[in-house]
């Protein structure tokens, strides 16, 4: 679809799918957005009519999770406490799609800090879910992408640390993927839990989720995880799945899993066996304590990477000034929600003397115990086939009062992130008219193994076609 | 256990105020959320290594050559309060 695009802005004009995109999302209710960069994107699309340039993505529109910094574009992280930040620097992705001739249309809604799972945490009110707007999208991407599955972006970044990118792709349809850990530069995306996190894209089909990938991922000095990777996620994509043996982890089906989402798993992995993969059941015994672990690390370092929010160089100041500490006390409790107080206070307490044994190096350790659960599956399989959520969206306002039901919600999204593994979530098919996605894992940088079986599948079923009435 | 206390020594450790309506419904979930993790107590981790990093990764070393930073004038646009070229913090003694 991106390829189609691209040809139809070069032989017309950029100025105009932009326009029309950007009075699409002023018309819409669905709150995808925080920020329309409306004046930037028209002058960058009058100046490709003009003299169009060259790029994997020239004159393509995209919308960034406002978690990624965008010199000269508002970045708030959906939280009070940045709103008015104009970062003076881009992040290493947005350097990369400006390179590649990509348009920057706007920042989207998001979890407050990305920490949620159905977007109502930010302080710009829910995004709602394009398939029926009583539901979240999913989160913390849920405004990238419900703006792709509405059709008020063609594609979008979101950022994942323990399912955000892959939940929202479940809940609203479309294709999302997180890379491996390293493979996508980190330099610039607003910190939250930096040993989990990864930007990724969101797409409507594999290809361009593919091709979004091959622009953003590559080596970046600046951030000192980045990897050096050779990319070519775009070849061999319709190489077709013959031979390819397929994992079907136990703990992740049965108990806990909708009726109606176990089922349109198994109808994909017939599907993958038609057109010639086999599968095998596998086990990854620790799979029910990887939520446990995963919000002991998430928690612990964001109290770490959220202490720079204090109101001295960027963001919110309240009241007049006191002494240092009650200053940005005051500051910190005005401008964070209740979620990332929560989330900031817990990780406190983990990290904090005579607490660190039990909680946070008890949860590392944890965390090699799933890490290596995944290099054993990967030794007899080549991909892991799971449910992406255990459920279709839910209601707006269903489970974000019962905090542990919604960190249960990521069950089958955190122990990825856990073992720094990529992984892709894919349409499959609906329930009760809310689309469900698969989730399609590998080892560490076996991204082009993901898209192949993603797209031998996606070639095979109509789930991606299928789009929701527009929302106005 | 969780009590007030503990909620009033951790708001001061990470520099959060917790007003006094908050602070009961924070000692319950804390405690909710707290017993889920110790489920991980089960687990015996004795001879387990922790993950610290996913991906091995060494040092990176670089000459220390100079480079264009940021303008100071753009590093401080975002500023709530400056003097000069520099941000203003409240009183610190």
């Amino acid at each position: 679809m991106l390829r189609e695009l691209k040809e139809e802005i070069a032989s017309g004009s950029a100025e105009e799918v932009i326009s029309a995109l950007l009075e699409r999302v002023k018309r819409s209710r669905l709150n995808a957005y925080n920020a329309l960069a409306e004046e930037s994107a028209l002058a960058r699309a009058r100046k490709f009519d003009g003299s169009p340039w060259a790029g994997r993505m020239a004159g393509i529109p995209i919308a960034i999770k406002d978690s990624i910094s965008t010199r000269g574009i508002e970045t708030t992280c959906s939280s009070r406490i940045l709103q008015g930040y104009i970062p003076p620097y881009d992040a290493h992705v947005i350097e990369r799609l400006k390179a590649e001739g990509a348009i920057i249309i706007g920042k989207t809604n998001m979890d407050e800090f990305c920490m949620g799972t159905s977007t109502e945490t930010s302080c710009f009110g829910p995004t709602r879910n394009p398939w029926n707007t009583e539901r979240v999208p999913g989160g913390s991407s849920g405004g990238s992408a419900a703006a792709v599955a509405a059709g008020e972006a063609p594609c979008s970044l979101g950022s994942d640390t323990g399912g955000s990118i892959r939940c929202p792709a479940s809940f609203c349809g479309i294709v999302g993927m997180k890379p491996t850990y390293g493979l996508v530069s980190r330099y610039g995306l607003i910190s939250y839990a930096n040993s989990l996190e990864q930007i990724g894209p969101l797409a409507s089909t594999v290809e361009d989720a593919a091709l979004v990938l091959e622009v953003i991922a590559g080596h970046d000095p600046r951030d000192s995880t980045s990897a050096k990777t050779e990319g070519g996620y775009l070849d061999g994509l319709e190489g077709g799945v013959k031979g390819m043996v397929c994992g079907v982890p136990k703990e992740y089906l049965g108990e806990g899993v909708d009726n109606s989402v176990e089922r349109l798993v198994w109808d994909a992995i017939s599907v993958l066996e038609d057109l010639g993969a086999s599968w095998r059941e596998v086990s990854l015994p620790h799979t029910k304590y990887a939520l446990a672990a995963y919000y002991i690390i998430a928690m612990s370092e964001a109290s770490s990477n959220l202490a720079r929010f204090d109101g001295l160089r960027y963001g919110l100041r309240v009241g007049t000034d006191k002494d240092w500490h009650t200053t940005f006390s005051d500051i910190r409790a005005a401008g964070f929600g209740p979620e990332v107080k929560r989330r900031i206070l817990l990780g406190t307490y983990a990290l904090s003397a005579g607490y660190y044994g039990r909680y946070y190096l008890k949860a590392l350790k944890v965390r090699t115990l799933i890490k290596e659960d995944f290099q054993r599956a990967f030794h007899d399989v080549d991909v892991l086939v799971t449910p992406t959520m255990p459920f279709p969206a839910f209601r707006i306002g269903e489970r974000i009062q019962d905090l542990l039901s919604l960190y249960m919600a990521d069950v089958f999204t955190v122990p990825i992130n856990l073992a720094g593994v990529p992984a892709i979530s894919l349409p499959c098919g609906f329930a009760g008219g809310l689309p469900v996605g698969l989730q399609i894992v590998g080892d560490h940088f076996a991204e082009k193994t993901i898209f192949r079986a993603s797209r031998a599948y996606e070639d095979a079923t109509p789930h991606h076609a299928a789009r929701p009435h527009e929302v106005i | 256990m969780i009590t007030g206390e503990d909620v009033d020594h951790i708001s001061w450790l990470a520099s959060i105020k917790v007003a006094e309506n908050e602070k009961e419904e924070f000692v319950g979930q804390f405690n909710t959320v707290l017993d889920y993790f110790h489920q991980l107590d089960e687990l015996d981790t004795e001879d387990v290594e922790p993950t610290y990093r996913v991906v091995d990764i060494v040092n990176v070393f670089r000459e220390d050559v100079a480079k264009e930073s940021l303008p100071q004038e753009e590093a401080l646009c975002n500023a709530p309060k400056r003097e000069n070229d520099y941000f203003k913090s409240p009183r610190i003694v």
